[in-house]
């Protein structure tokens, strides 16, 4: 299992790795982790001209919190999910998934920018960018657009990153004081893709929801948000039979795929499981993280 | 050194020093510990391993070696019809491209039939095909350059034309009225067909007060090594000279076949096997890769690597397991069983493999399936059938886990149609401990077995009573626990009955060489080969305590046709039991010789003196002599001043074949405890116990560290491992991200105790223990699940028990 031979650049700019890539007419991959891409490579299921390796551009580096966003940059690792106090702070639900995501050695490799810019829908962290309304940096011929999540997850492995363009940073607005969250996936081993997954993000104010993201992954083409069950569950208490209602009305917001190991149905099944045990987290769990 | 530490052949027996473990009904001198047998120590090589400086045929680097790669079909059936290699011999740094005829030349054909296997039929094999590709994955064209990477460019050059022909891809097409035919020169697709009957059972289901029964199906799996195999080739044309260096099991029975299959004299092919990466059966089989190497580096005249990547592993490592059994069981009003009635159907590849063939499996599910139990009367039949799959064969326990999953079911069920708990019915229902020998209706012939013992101890080992309790404490809170048992018999230390009768060139006997080096240290080479589970270790151990000196002056080298003596090496369970039993006698042998140097030098008699812990002394008081080092000294450097017919031999050759019972049956009971999540299917598995009687043990840690290894595969067995195909016969899940072993992290604690009941037919009264761990393991899993899911109405069985399966058991979904 050997990759086919490739030329590789390890520009220092953003412009430099726009530059490297054009050059290859199209033939050219970017490199971050690697976590996806070198096994595609070694099994050919990828094999371009020239790898652009992105992991000497200081812009794409970094974490900081200003004026409400926080502001991760591209190639920040998923280990630093775990363990980093701005994104604990501002983004929990991400912190909180961060375990949830392969095993040590990949979380010390794989960027939050190469998760996010290959949008495998059954990856946590895409799906959490759609929960949290992250806005995406990407940038390209015309310098740096910001893209915001409902808009940029497309198909499978879709996204509005355009070929040559580079994802720079992921914007996600800071959790709000009080923000109640809850995370879980249903997996047959620990660190595999899971079978079924959700984040959730929600403000309980007097008892009532007044403002809830409900995220899932593992369930189609794309992350996908339950935007029916959020509409029937705001303004609600969040008692068992709001939970039962909104089990029943996650069937509108989920189409997911017929696989032999986990059947349509059953992947309705679980997603509304994992549903009603993360709302009852939510309602009973004020503010914490899981 | 204390006196009761000695092993009891270097004093007056009956030994009295306390056994490590408790000793059931063959207590005496076997169960004693001696200074390294009995004791729980370390392997030796585990730390080399750990420290980075295992010597892997991965590793291995030849001067001027070149890379194999394989071009593939992807059909699962087909003609080929043209082969056009041109682009890939012009491509860089190849150096050989050959196909199915180039080989031809050089190999004859095999075909992975045995004689007493009546009746069974397979086709003639070659190490590419010539004109038809009977499983997708299977090797066409091999490339040969400088580089692997270079290699597997080349074979993205070559262009096969295929005739896609039709695919046998299940049981139901193979057997159909107008199957496809997997080979078209036979008339059907049945390798092999087998029955037993042992009488009456007709009678004895009519009178039965219950019948209770089932069908099963066990999903195909593989042994996933964390080594691939592995071979390095190198043919020297001046000496017309084969070395192999080949991660197997069993060098000699590969030196045997690259001689035959070549035409190349035995004494001039070696086969080194040096630290592997872990077996399981897998790398004791002919593959076709591996074979075609031996003719390419014939042809290159250069040595030839080839390692299979993780993906080609799964398309043409053996596959095992795959089986459909139907069985029923008859039941009087008392929870007796009387009878087994079992169908089993298994689906093996498109031919049987060679040379242990695809049969094997299924002749032993149909043999041990009810071996614990008393029975008054058994039938059983067998169909093993070909399909475009890829072959299937001996992997760990082969056939046990079916037959004992099949039994234990049965006897579960018998006991919940009689109102009797699981430890009672298999009370009521074991063969006894004092009815030994004893037989089974199928025809296995049992020294002694310790069921009642095993049973006895497992209800404490689990602490039952209290998990039943628990269980029916959380069953209130919508918990469901469950708690499953499953009583085994294991086959190991297989006579010349189990190959050498059915005309394979595979030898059940073992042969050492053991011999004091001019330091008065201890050299022993062995036949018995080592993949990680501690045969050097206890071969060491043996050597050490009867010849007498420390564990750590013995070198023992196994792995290397030129430089031990021929045997059987490591399979079945036989490296402690005839491995173990071939150095006892070689190292008593060598003793002999030792002490009459000795008794030469000390104007003394042999019989008057002993060898204990390297030094010569008194047998009568103990008294020092001389040390084994001055022996050595003198015999090899003063001769001259050893007595006139002085025969100083201190170097011995010794063979060993067992030769009374068949097999040294072995038997134990596992005990399973899951947690069932109902609404998602998942499983935890909170604990696994295991009781089991291997006869002397050897080194109590390494018997454990085989007992849990293999509960791991067979929990993985139960719950994650299966080599799914589509209709077309492709293999949907062929990478470990798809394809699911255990990991620790879901693996449970494995409470492990011992009951020892040595075979009289040894000196040494070891029996095996590699497949005790694997052989129960899913029965007992299964059996937990399905008690966590009785109250709710869901049975199951199959496996793996995935999360699917288990939620369409509730009728979820």
């Amino acid at each position: 299992m050997k990759a086919r031979a490739f030329a590789y650049a390890r520009p220092r700019t953003l412009e430099a790795a726009h530059a490297a890539f054009a050059d290859a007419e199209g033939d050219a991959s970017y490199i971050s982790g690697g976590q996806s891409l070198v096994p595609a490579l070694a099994m050919r299921l990828q094999a371009p001209a020239c790898l652009v390796d992105l992991g000497g551009i200081d812009a794409l580096k970094g974490i900081a919190f200003d004026d409400g966003v926080l502001r991760i940059g591209a190639l920040t690792r998923h280990a630093q999910a775990l363990s980093d106090p701005l994104i604990a702070r501002h983004a929990p639900l991400l912190t909180a998934a961060a375990p949830f995501v392969a095993h040590p050695a990949i979380r010390n490799r794989g960027t939050l920018g190469g998760s996010v810019a290959l949008a495998d829908p059954a990856s946590e962290f895409p799906a959490m960018m759609l929960t949290m309304d992250a806005t995406m940096e990407i940038f390209g011929t015309d310098g740096l657009r910001d893209v915001p999540a409902a808009d940029y997850f497309q198909d499978l492995y879709q996204t509005a990153i355009e070929p040559g363009e580079i994802l720079v940073a992921l914007k996600i607005p800071g959790a709000a004081p009080g923000t109640r969250i809850a995370f879980e996936e249903l997996a047959r081993r620990r660190g595999d893709y899971a079978m079924v997954g959700s984040g959730i993000m929600a403000q309980v104010d007097d008892g009532a929801v007044a403002q809830i993201a409900i995220g899932f992954f593992s369930v189609g083409a794309t992350p996908v948000r339950a935007r029916a069950v959020e509409a029937l569950l705001t303004g609600r208490a969040l008692d068992a039979a709001a939970i039962t209602e909104a089990q029943a009305a996650l069937d509108d917001d989920l189409d997911p795929p017929d696989d032999t190991q986990v059947p349509a149905a059953m992947r309705r099944h679980l997603a509304r499981v994992v549903l009603g045990r993360l709302l009852t987290r939510i309602a009973g769990t004020p503010g914490e993280a899981p | 050194m204390n006196i009761f530490d000695r092993p009891a052949h270097t004093r007056g027996s009956p030994m009295d020093a306390p056994a490590p473990h408790q000793s059931h009904a063959g207590a005496g001198p076997h169960a004693a510990a001696g200074p390294h047998v009995g004791r729980p120590m370390p392997r030796p090589n585990a730390k080399r391993l750990l420290a980075g400086r295992g010597k892997y045929v991965t590793d291995l680097v030849l001067p001027r070696m070149l890379h194999a790669a394989f071009v593939r079909s992807p059909y699962a059936h087909a003609r080929i019809v043209a082969i056009d290699t041109e682009a890939a011999r012009a491509a860089p740094g190849v150096r050989l491209v050959a196909t199915g005829a180039d080989l031809a030349r050089l190999c004859t054909p095999w075909v992975g039939t045995l004689d007493h296997f009546a009746g069974m039929k397979s086709a003639p094999q070659l190490p590419l095909p010539l004109d038809t590709v009977v499983w997708s994955g299977q090797a066409v064209v091999a490339i040969v350059a400088e580089t692997r990477a270079e290699a597997e460019d080349a074979a993205e050059l070559v262009e096969i034309a295929f005739d896609e022909l039709p695919v046998v891809a299940d049981l139901d097409t193979a057997l159909g009225p107008d199957a496809p035919l997997v080979t078209p020169d036979f008339s059907d697709n049945i390798c092999f067909h087998s029955a037993i009957d042992a009488g009456g059972v007709d009678a004895l289901f009519a009178a039965a007060a219950h019948v209770v029964e089932d069908e099963f199906v066990f999903g195909r799996h593989t042994g996933v090594t964390l080594e691939p195999r592995a071979l390095v080739a190198d043919w020297d044309p001046s000496e017309e000279k084969l070395t192999v260096h080949h991660g197997t099991q069993t060098p000699f029975q590969f030196q045997d076949l690259y001689s035959r299959h070549y035409g190349i004299h035995e004494s001039r092919v070696r086969v080194v096997a040096p630290d592997v990466g872990g077996s399981f059966g897998v790398k004791l089989h002919v593959y076709h890769e591996d074979m075609a190497v031996i003719g390419l580096t014939l042809l290159a005249g250069r040595p030839v690597k080839y390692v299979p990547d993780r993906l080609e592993a799964f398309v043409s490592d053996i596959h095992a397991r795959d089986h459909r059994v139907s069985a029923r069981a008859a039941v009087d009003a008392d929870g007796r069983i009387l009878a087994i009635d079992v169908k089993d159907e298994t689906s093996i590849g498109a031919f049987s493999t060679y040379p242990r063939t695809s049969v094997v499996e299924g002749n032993q599910v149909i043999r041990l399936i009810g071996a614990p139990y008393r029975l008054e009367g058994y039938r059983a039949s067998l169909d093993v059938v070909f399909q475009n799959k890829t072959q299937t064969s001996q992997y760990r326990a082969v056939g046990h886990p079916i037959a004992c999953a099949v039994t234990e079911h049965l006897v579960e069920a018998a006991g919940r149609a009689c109102g009797l708990d699981p430890f009672a019915v298999r009370a009521r229902n074991v063969i006894p401990d004092t009815a030994y020998p004893a037989a089974s209706l199928s025809g296995y012939r049992f020294e002694k077995l310790s069921h009642e013992a095993c049973l006895a101890s497992l209800r404490p080992l689990m602490d039952y009573d209290r998990l039943r309790a628990e269980q029916a404490m959380l069953r209130e809170k919508g918990i469901h626990r469950g708690i499953g048992i499953a009583a085994f018999v294991e086959i190991t230390n297989p006579t010349p009955a189990f190959y050498g009768v059915g005309g394979a060139r595979i030898s059940a006997q073992d042969g050492a060489i053991v011999k004091i080096t001019p330091s008065g240290e201890v050299r022993c080479l062995i036949s018995v080969t080592e993949q990680g589970q501690g045969t050097e270790t206890i071969i060491g151990q043996i050597v050490a305590d009867y010849l007498g000196v420390s564990r750590e002056i013995v070198k023992v080298i196994t792995g290397d046709t030129e430089v031990t003596p021929h045997g059987g090496a490591t399979w079945a369970c036989r490296g402690a039991g005839i491995g173990g039993e071939t150095a006892l006698q070689a190292a008593r042998k060598l003793k002999h010789n030792v002490l009459a140097v000795a008794a030469a030098i000390l104007q003394s008699t042999p019989d008057a003196l002993d060898l204990i812990d390297g030094q010569v002394v008194e047998r009568a008081n103990g008294a020092l002599r001389m040390s084994l080092a001055e022996v050595a000294r003198i015999a090899y450097f003063r001769s001259d001043t050893l007595p006139a017919g002085t025969d100083a031999q201190l170097t011995v050759a010794h063979h060993f074949a067992p030769s009374g019972y068949p097999f040294a049956f072995t038997n134990g009971i596992h005990g399973c405890h899951v947690e069932v999540d109902a609404e998602t299917g998942l499983v935890k598995i909170l604990k696994h116990f295991v009781v089991e009687d291997c006869g002397r043990i050897i080194n109590p840690l390494l018997v454990e560290e085989q007992v849990r290894g293999g509960v791991v595969q067979g929990l993985g067995a139960a719950f994650l491992e299966e080599c799914r195909y589509d209709e077309a016969g492709q293999l949907t899940n062929g990478s470990l991200a798809d394809y699911l072993v255990p990991m620790a992290v879901e693996m449970p604690d494995i409470l492990i105790d011992h009951v020892e009941t040595p075979t009289r037919d040894t000196e040494l009264g070891a029996k095996g223990c590699g497949e005790a761990g694997t052989a129960a393991a899913a029965a007992a899993a299964m059996n937990a699940v399905n008690d966590a899911l009785a109250p709710l109405g869901g049975r199951l069985t199959q496996i793996p028990m995935t999360p699917a399966r288990i939620l369409k058991a509730l009728g979820t979904f």
